[in-house]
């Protein structure tokens, strides 16, 4: 029946990490300098780098717009430039893949592996491990090529079903749409395995038929109005970041299906510094934000992997958790105020109080409704000036069950870094073949020395060890002083101290990992990542249990190589942790791989349910999880989900049908 | 589903063959082969862990702490007194598997096994099979338990083919054997006592013991789901104090899966066959002591034939429960807090025991001298043995078509391989003057006395145990058949119904699966369609000519068994007024029964066994013809003379049974 909304973009935060691991965007690593202005300095320019990958801000964009007035924007012809991410996604990103045109992985003439384009850290690189790890790991061959189609042929997108009175009506009010194909296809996924799979292969199945643009609250308004006038379906597109079908268009879908993307609702409307708040329109994309911010002096410290990409309003509808969390807050903690139109009307609170005691929290309606309710178009959100000084580390465990118990001390004693993950051995070996070529004798040397250390004077067996990145924000005092108890911590768990560069890499390679699915998937490898929660008792079973079902899953549905099953640790909490998991294997001879991976993603699911996990931590439920929605929230809790879809969409206007 | 796969066709059943251990102990050095390099591969996950960290680990689980934390808030004892408690039950139970030891009874255990074994032979199939088990997940083993034999047999086996030394959960009465015990207990048995219902911190610490040695893959755990040698050698119901225990970590996630290997431990002539029949009679058994150990040295100069050692499949405790549980009912409660199992955990369990007992039963290999014991139970005390020969070549096929595993000696006239199994039972029968006779029979009409009975019995019921080894293959026909020969009429519900009967009867005296009446019905009407005893038309039973011979020695197999349970319901309707005491109930049916022998009313010698009688009176209770009070601390079974009679009356089919469910059939 019905459902949803939009935000769908979604899932943002949410989404694509693919493999994690080291280096990063850009630079020079992070300060550990003592001077102040260098070290602020040294912080924007860290969090421009993440949030705009874009060469050159162009000129400022003015801050306060006036009010949520949609005239005052048509006049700003500047504003476009300003964004990270255009109207017409086409022009920089990718239509079959991940991220931006320019930036991919590929193997070069020599056959080894490098990181083409100049946005990210490792643009222009080259990684001479990777290969090898890459044949070894999944018996993969250069030989062995699966290259997607080059081109979009718009005449084999699905012609759009139009309906004429809603797009006479929506000619009347001015507000830009489309239905040109690319416009469409760009708009017609996630980045689920199956969706880009799909697009490789230049198959469409039902794709949206028309792309509007809101510029506005306003607008949006009389989008849905319409839309429930003419009965239309309306699916909000955010960053097509989800990894859950959440924008996927249900295929049976016979109205039309309208995507409706907030891209153009991309302005922070004030930003109130006596309460440290923002309010800004849905539509703005993460590393907008966050840049946009900084040039105030402020940041929301919101970071998902996925920031570069995903949208503030789908960081709301699919309960989106950042990076740093432990400082900041998931997404629900950092919301102040929720604006949303639905099918029955607007929706939003009276007052900006801090926490309110008004009944069940109606924001928590709207947090997690995964498009299937309505449109976010505003929220108020809480900022916190810049932190002053940032730290990386890492530390080198014995094995996985320590690292595991050193998080959990940490967060028993509640001194969790801004973030802190910890990944388990195969990672750990995968984030070495990411090393770019070393530049001087004397580096790899000093890597030398570095593994000698710790696999032979302190006798770490490198097919065991694992290693925890951490970042530390705030004053440098503190930061100083909360390393040290980190770091003793970590002692008393046979815990090494393994350097910043280690750390910052880890976190560095959060942003280009997406890319290297591409690179798999145009070698017979495919893979994904998928996460979930769990009491601190249960992780370490959770994640033996989880990859040794899916190795053995691969087996019984056969895969003819080992698959690479791997996981970390990715947020600790005081009850429990979240657990990220990568799972990608060679299929060649597999007459129907994505199917097979389907499968295995299923079976690995319902070992996670089995082992005490949740159905997501972050990513969301969309189509792809629904399936468990009913025993994990009980008969009841489904019933009232369900009621309240009925009440607030009854025609199910948001029809994505995620979630219900 | 087990016993589709199981009878469906049993001919389609593939064992492995086997391979004689004994033979190369009797061709090269004991010594040498008790100090050669042992060094067996491990489970993958293992943790490495001591015998004594073990006792560490166990005291510092929570699962423990959390039951002393609460009994000491229960009786007001400081927690440092009930964990000295506990730390002297770990004390009293744990193993210390070591090395030296093992060595030690490699060596003498070849010695003693060559005297008293002509063969041991193992499926060398089965050994690669569990020794690929052992590596991937932690391995329960689940032997058949005919005698005292068993664990050391298994693990000697182990040591022979490199394998893990498994843990053994054995019965404290072995720790009253002096030096005995400490030696057992270094060979890896662990002790638990026999009963200790109530006490939470011996069940905690005990279960915690077993579940951290399964966890972190210590070693091979193996327990005997029948409890207790079976002294009848019929398979006794599974005991699930022990499967509840090594499930669980399953079932929490704590490991991904666990192998439950089912073994079947055969004898040609089971060493304690003389006890057992005694013990039967009501002569108590014999205490374990060491010099009762020496003592029975004297049975090294005979022969007890050969041995057969059959590991079945590894059962995959994981792909059991698909479907079947679901694991998250374990998530709401903190995996250490101990919970009384759910019942469809338990029903999963009961299954699961069921099922393995089942399996060891379908790899029992079934030596010549079962069918003879057999054929001459139905006509005691001795046929002519020209007949016994053809009879035995009869039964023998009729056992292949059934499925039985038959030892079976290649081109060996008959008439051989029964006068070499007549020899080796000579303590049971011998040949006189071209009859094969029960010992103890030059003066065959004389049972004037209690005595001579009981001599007799003894006897009997030696015999009756080998016939009990070939039960499990015959007891669904059987049962089809005698609910064919006693049903009111041939129709297919009227059988079934006959027959349900008779299976809830007896469901405390053969395995039956719990819930899987027709599947067993349909078993039994398959294999009797398929020796051509009967032909289904529509829904009538038509015994064919030929057939009716097969159907009459099927019934006759059952007979002691249905005479038995008439002789206690006759004692129930005749000699009880009120009500008894359990402790009363079995000399009084055995004093009734030897009545009736001495009266000549009876011929049959099986109710004499103890075995018998508190089998028949679980079943009685279970069906309600006796219901328990508790009457001023002590137990009461009480009568419902109206249920007896209608029991009896079912019995000799004068009523038609209650009609049973027959929606599946």
């Amino acid at each position: 029946m019905t459902r949803r909304q939009a935000m769908l973009e979604v899932l943002n935060g949410v989404c694509i990490q693919m493999w994690s691991f080291h280096y990063t965007l850009h630079g020079s690593s992070m300060a550990s300098d003592s001077n102040i202005s260098e070290l602020q300095q040294n912080a924007k320019e860290r969090l421009k780098v993440i949030s705009g990958h874009l060469q050159k801000p162009a000129n400022r964009e003015q801050l306060r717009v006036s009010a949520n007035d949609c005239k005052a924007e048509a006049a700003d012809q500047s504003l476009e430039k300003n964004r990270a991410i255009p109207k017409r996604r086409q022009e920089i990103l990718k239509w079959n893949g991940w991220g931006y045109n320019d930036s991919k992985f590929m193997f070069n003439k020599k056959g080894q592996a490098e990181f083409t384009g100049k946005r990210y850290r490792l643009s222009g690189m080259v990684l001479p491990a990777l290969r090898e790890w890459f044949e070894k790991t999944f018996g993969a061959s250069l030989e062995h090529k699966t290259p997607a189609r080059s081109a979009l042929n718009p005449s084999e997108v699905p012609p759009p079903i139009l309906n004429e009175g809603f797009v006479q009506d929506l000619k009347g009010t001015a507000i830009p749409f489309s239905h040109e194909a690319e416009d469409r296809i760009f708009r017609a996924h996630g980045h689920c395995l199956h969706e880009v799979f799909a697009l490789r292969e230049g198959k469409f199945e039902r794709v949206p038929d028309l792309v509007v643009w809101p510029n506005c609250h306003k607008e949006v308004e009389k989008i849905v109005e319409l839309a429930c006038k003419h009965n239309i379906c309306v699916i909000p597109f955010g960053g097509g970041t989800s990894v859950s079908n959440a924008v996927e268009c249900p295929s049976d879908e016979k109205r039309t299906i309208l995507s409706l993307d907030t891209s153009q609702m991309n302005r922070i409307l004030w930003i109130d510094e006596k309460n440290l708040t923002a309010h800004v329109e849905a539509g703005i994309v993460g590393q907008d934000l966050e840049r946009l911010l900084n040039e105030s002096g402020y940041c929301t410290g919101h970071e998902p992997d996925s920031m570069e990409f995903s949208t503030l309003g789908g960081w709301v509808a699919t309960r989106a958790s950042g990076m740093k969390k432990n400082i900041y807050g998931n997404i629900e903690d950092l919301v102040v105020h929720i604006r949303m139109v639905t099918p029955r009307g607007v929706i939003e609170k009276s007052c900006q109080g801090p926490r309110m005691s008004t009944g069940p929290d109606i924001y928590h309606f709207i947090m997690g409704s995964e498009g299937t309710l309505g449109v976010v178009t505003e929220v108020t959100i809480k900022i916190r000036p810049i932190p002053e000084y940032q730290k990386y580390g890492s530390v080198v465990f014995p094995n996985f069950d320590q690292g595991v118990a050193c998080l959990r001390e940490v967060a028993k004693q509640r001194c969790a870094p801004a973030s802190i993950r910890l990944m388990d051995n195969e990672q750990f070996q995968f984030g070495h073949a990411l090393k770019p070529q070393v530049s001087s004798i004397f580096t790899s040397f000093l890597d030398g020395l570095k593994k000698f250390y710790i696999t032979k004077f302190k006798g770490f067996d490198p097919n065991q060890l694992c290693v925890a990145t951490l970042l530390f924000e705030g004053d440098r005092e503190k930061v100083l002083q909360h390393e040290k108890q980190v770091y003793d911590i970590a002692a008393k768990f046979g815990g090494l101290a393994a350097g910043e560069d280690n750390g910052q890499r880890g976190y560095m390679l959060t942003f280009v990992i997406a890319y290297l699915r591409d690179l798999g998937m145009d070698y017979y490898v495919i893979g994904e990542s998928f996460e979930t929660s769990v009491p601190w008792d249960r992780v370490l079973d959770l994640c033996s249990n989880v990859k040794e079902r899916i190795i053995r899953e691969c087996k019984e549905k056969g895969v003819q190589f080992p698959p690479l099953s791997t996981c970390r640790v990715t947020q600790t909490y005081d009850a429990g942790a979240c657990v990220y998991f990568y799972f990608a294997f060679n299929y060649r001879g597999l007459s129907d791989p994505v199917h097979v991976y389907d499968q295995i993603e299923h079976a690995a699911r319902e070992e996670i349910l089995a082992n005490g996990g949740s159905l997501s931590h972050h990513h969301g439920v969309g189509k792809l999880r629904k399936h468990w929605l009913q025993e994990t929230i009980s008969d009841v809790g489904l019933g009232m989900l369900r009621s309240v879809k009925e009440y607030v969409d009854p025609n199910n206007i948001f029809g994505n049908r995620n979630l219900l | 589903m087990a016993s589709k796969t199981l009878y469906s066709d049993p001919r389609l059943k593939k064992r492995d063959d086997f391979e004689d251990i004994l033979e190369e102990r009797r061709n090269s050095s004991d010594l040498r082969y008790a100090l050669r390099c042992y060094t067996p591969l491990l489970y993958k996950g293992i943790t490495p862990c001591k015998a004594s960290m073990l006792k560490t680990t166990v005291l510092k689980s929570d699962h423990v702490h959390y039951v002393i934390q609460q009994l000491s808030k229960e009786m007001g004892e400081s927690p440092d007194i009930i964990k000295e408690e506990a730390a002297e039950i770990l004390e009293e139970m744990a193993q210390s598997l070591q090395l030296g030891i093992i060595r030690f009874f490699a060596f003498t255990l070849s010695k003693a096994f060559k005297k008293l074994f002509q063969r041991v032979k193992v499926n060398e199939e089965g050994i690669q099979r569990l020794q690929q088990a052992i590596q991937e997940h932690p391995v329960v083993l689940l032997p058949s338990h005919r005698s005292y034999i068993d664990f050391l047999m298994l693990s000697y086996i182990l040591y022979t083919y490199d394998l893990s030394l498994p843990v053994i959960a054995s019965g404290m009465d072995f720790l009253g054997m002096k030096i005995v015990g400490e030696m057992l207990r270094m060979s890896g048995a662990f002790f638990m006592r026999r009963s200790f219902g109530g006490d939470k911190l011996y069940w905690a610490v005990f279960s915690e013991y077993v579940k951290t040695m399964l966890r972190i893959g210590y070693a091979p755990v193996e327990f005997f789901l029948e409890g207790t040698r079976s002294r009848t050698c019929k398979s006794l119901t599974p005991k699930l104090g022990l499967l509840n225990i090594v499930t669980e970590p399953f079932f929490k996630g704590e490991v991904f899966d666990v192998s439950l290997v089912p073994i079947s431990i055969s004898y040609e002539r089971v060493l304690e066959e003389s006890l057992y029949a005694h013990e039967l009679l009501g002569v108590p058994k014999p205490k374990e002591t060491t010099s009762g150990l020496l003592k029975a040295r004297k049975m090294l100069g005979d022969d007890f034939g050969s041995i057969h050692v059959y590991f079945g499949h590894p059962v995959s405790l994981r792909s059991l429960t698909q479907k079947k549980i679901n694991r998250s009912n374990f998530n709401l409660v903190p995996r250490h807090i101990p919970r009384k199992p759910t019942e469809d955990i338990q029903a999963f369990v009961n299954n699961t025991g069921y099922r393995m007992v089942r399996l060891q039963q379908e790899n029992m290999v079934v030596s010549p001298w079962v069918l003879i014991a057999t054929i001459l139970m139905q006509d005691l005390p001795g046929v002519d043995s020209d007949y016994l020969i053809e009879k035995t070549a009869w039964l023998r096929s009729l056992a292949l078509l059934f499925g039985a595993f038959l030892d079976w000696p290649d081109h060996v006239p008959t008439s051989k391989v029964v006068a070499s199994s007549v020899a080796l039972h000579h303590n049971i029968v011998r040949n006189v003057n071209g009859r094969v006779v029960l010992i103890d029979e030059e003066k065959p009409n004389d049972n004037s006395s209690d005595d001579l009975v009981f001599k007799k019995a003894v006897t009997v019921l030696m015999c009756a145990s080998y016939r009990n080894q070939i039960m499990h293959v015959f007891i669904r026909p059987a049962l089809v058949a005698a609910a064919i020969h006693t049903a009111c009429n041939a129709r297919k519900e009227e059988v079934f119904s006959y027959f349900n009967f008779l299976r809830e009867l007896f469901a405390n005296e053969f395995i039956f699966t719990p819930g899987n009446a027709v599947q067993d019905f349909e078993d039994g009407c398959y294999l009797l369609v398929k020796c051509d005893a009967v032909q289904i038309l529509k829904q009538d039973f038509v015994v064919t000519e030929t057939g009716q011979s097969t159907i009459s020695f099927l019934v006759a197999m059952l007979r002691p068994f249905l005479e038995g349970y008439q002789v206690v319901c006759k004692y129930l309707s005749e000699e009880v007024i009120e009500g008894f005491t359990e402790m009363q109930y079995v000399p009084a049916v055995r004093t009734f029964a030897v009545k009736m022998i001495i009266s000549g009313s009876l011929k049959s010698y099986d109710v004499l066994s103890s075995d018998m009688q508190k089998n028949c009176l679980a079943a009685l209770l279970r069906l309600n013809v006796l219901r328990k009070t508790k009457l001023a601390d002590q137990i009461t079974i009480k009568i419902n003379q109206a249920a007896v009679t209608r029991l009896v009356d079912a019995l000799d089919g004068k009523t038609p049974v209650q009609k049973a469910a027959l929606a599946r059939l």
